[in-house]
């Protein structure tokens, strides 16, 4: 067993968050460049650049990426030797949130009530995954959502006989209905498999995943590869203005299913994906 | 075609933006997301006045984020213009000349852009940090409580915008597609 405080929590949380808005992780940084490289449009080129710009100021005068610094969502994989001391564990992961809002300048984007929608000011509460695993150790990953994207997220039930063309068919769709709002240069994280909600906490983790990195199952790689020439090849480019870059990275996660079923869940997210993760 | 232009945009202004060009604002402009649309919709059926200045208006969608000591602004790229939709007709009848966002229109939207000799544009998305820079002056001019979402009023310096839909209501975001699919 591995005594964790809770209190430790809280500061890679609060620190995580900060570091999320600010810096756009190695991974995402080489594949903007790269865009910019291989951009056939001019004012794709000219939006890329700019957003190169961005990233600078972002990090040499400490103003967020984006004004939309997100719903912070994170995932919890715990190692079941690790035991809590201190607080509740989802208290403080709460305060890390609401204490790296407040000390990082983001903007509070969350509404305590879907309906009444008030704002709770410190962007708590974070969305919240939980898992256990072995070991003793605790790895946290923070990935702050915009909702230009989110809201061009799709969850499709197939049918089995519908197969990966099927599933080709709804990643295309739901990329071209996002067009222009999901801020292209998109990641598109897909979860194939599972249940209505599993397949879509599987998309939800695909976006944290490196862009540079495939699926380790070949014909995952494959899909992920051919999916992504076919969205380059949609048009819809930089900023939704007509291009050669409309996505970066198809990151696709599968999972066991019903006999009965197909779900498919596509988590578009804009270029400002953000991951940041850390293991205490 | 790179552009430069003052606020007020007026429909004299209009008539030489075309779709796909690039803009550079200077000016007053006004900034008002969803809530404060509502809000403004709300005081007019209430027979209220509203609580912008609206004929020749630009209004940019966006909500920034808290400014440190020393800024003018924080972070302040567009937010997706769709949200805005219900309502954007209304003030486009009323005056509004000019909207700035991202994304796509209704067609409701198009119509009155054509119908007011109004245009949209498009602020690059998720570049936050660079618009701010072009970003003078800001200040709260009502609905404080809406906090991120308060109405500003803001003076900006070539501000960079693309020309989507013009007031011959041709849409950039067709266009352009076509352009580049299956390149
Ligand atoms: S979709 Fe992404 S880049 Fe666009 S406004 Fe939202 S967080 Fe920013």
């Amino acid at each position: 067993m591995r005594k964790v405080h809770t209190q430790e929590i809280t500061k890679n949380i609060k620190e995580m968050c900060i570091e999320a808005n600010y810096y756009l992780s190695k991974d995402m940084d080489y594949a903007m460049k790269q865009a910019f490289e291989t951009e056939k449009s001019e004012i794709g080129r000219k939006i890329l650049n700019q957003l190169q710009d961005n990233l600078k100021i972002a990090d040499e005068e400490k103003i967020p990426i984006c004004q939309d610094t997100g719903m912070a969502v994170i995932f919890m994989e715990i190692g079941q030797q690790v035991f809590f001391e201190g607080d509740f564990l989802e208290d403080a992961i709460q305060e890390g949130v609401r204490q790296g809002y407040r000390e990082g300048f983001l903007r509070k984007s969350v509404v305590k009530d879907p309906i009444q929608r008030e704002n709770t000011k410190d962007n708590t509460p974070a969305v919240i995954h939980y898992s256990i695993v072995t070991g003793d150790k605790v790895k946290i990953t923070v990935a702050p959502k915009g909702f230009g994207s989110e809201n061009m997220s799709r969850v499709f039930m197939l049918k089995p006989a519908d197969g990966v063309e099927g599933v080709k068919n709804a990643i295309l769709t739901a990329v071209k209905d996002a067009g222009p709002n999901a801020c292209p240069p998109m990641v598109v994280g897909v979860g194939i498999g599972g249940t209505f909600e599993k397949c879509a906490i599987l998309a939800k983790k695909a976006l944290t995943r490196q862009v540079n990195e495939h699926s380790h199952i070949p014909y995952v790689r494959e899909l992920e590869e051919e999916l992504l020439k076919k969205i380059n090849g949609l048009g819809i480019g930089p900023g939704g203005l007509g291009g050669t870059t409309t996505a970066l990275a198809v990151n696709i996660n599968t999972f066991a299913t019903h006999i009965a079923g197909l779900p498919v869940a596509v988590n578009i997210c804009c270029h400002v994906n953000r991951h940041v993760v850390r293991e205490i | 075609m790179d552009k430069y232009i003052n606020t007020p945009i007026t429909a004299e202004k209009t008539e030489e933006l075309k779709s796909g060009d690039y803009v550079y604002i200077t000016g007053t402009i006004y900034v008002a997301r969803d809530a404060a649309h509502k809000r403004m919709i709300e005081a007019l059926e209430r027979g209220e006045n509203l609580p912008i200045d609206i004929k020749d208006s630009t209004i940019y969608y966006m909500g920034p984020s808290p400014a440190r000591e020393g800024q003018v602004i924080g972070s302040a790229g567009p937010t997706t213009s769709s949200r805005m939709d219900k309502y954007a007709p209304i003030l486009l009848d009323l005056g509004e000349k000019a909207m700035i966002g991202k994304g796509k229109r209704s067609p409701e939207v198009i119509d009155a852009i054509i119908r007011n000799k109004a245009v949209y544009f498009a602020a690059i998305g998720g570049a936050g940090a660079l618009l701010s820079k072009c970003i003078k002056k800001s200040e709260i001019i009502c609905y404080e409580d809406l906090g991120a979402e308060a109405v500003r009023k803001i003076e900006v310096e070539n501000f960079p915008v693309i020309v989507v839909i013009d007031k011959n209501g041709n849409n950039l975001y067709e266009t352009a597609i076509l352009k580049y699919s299956n390149y």
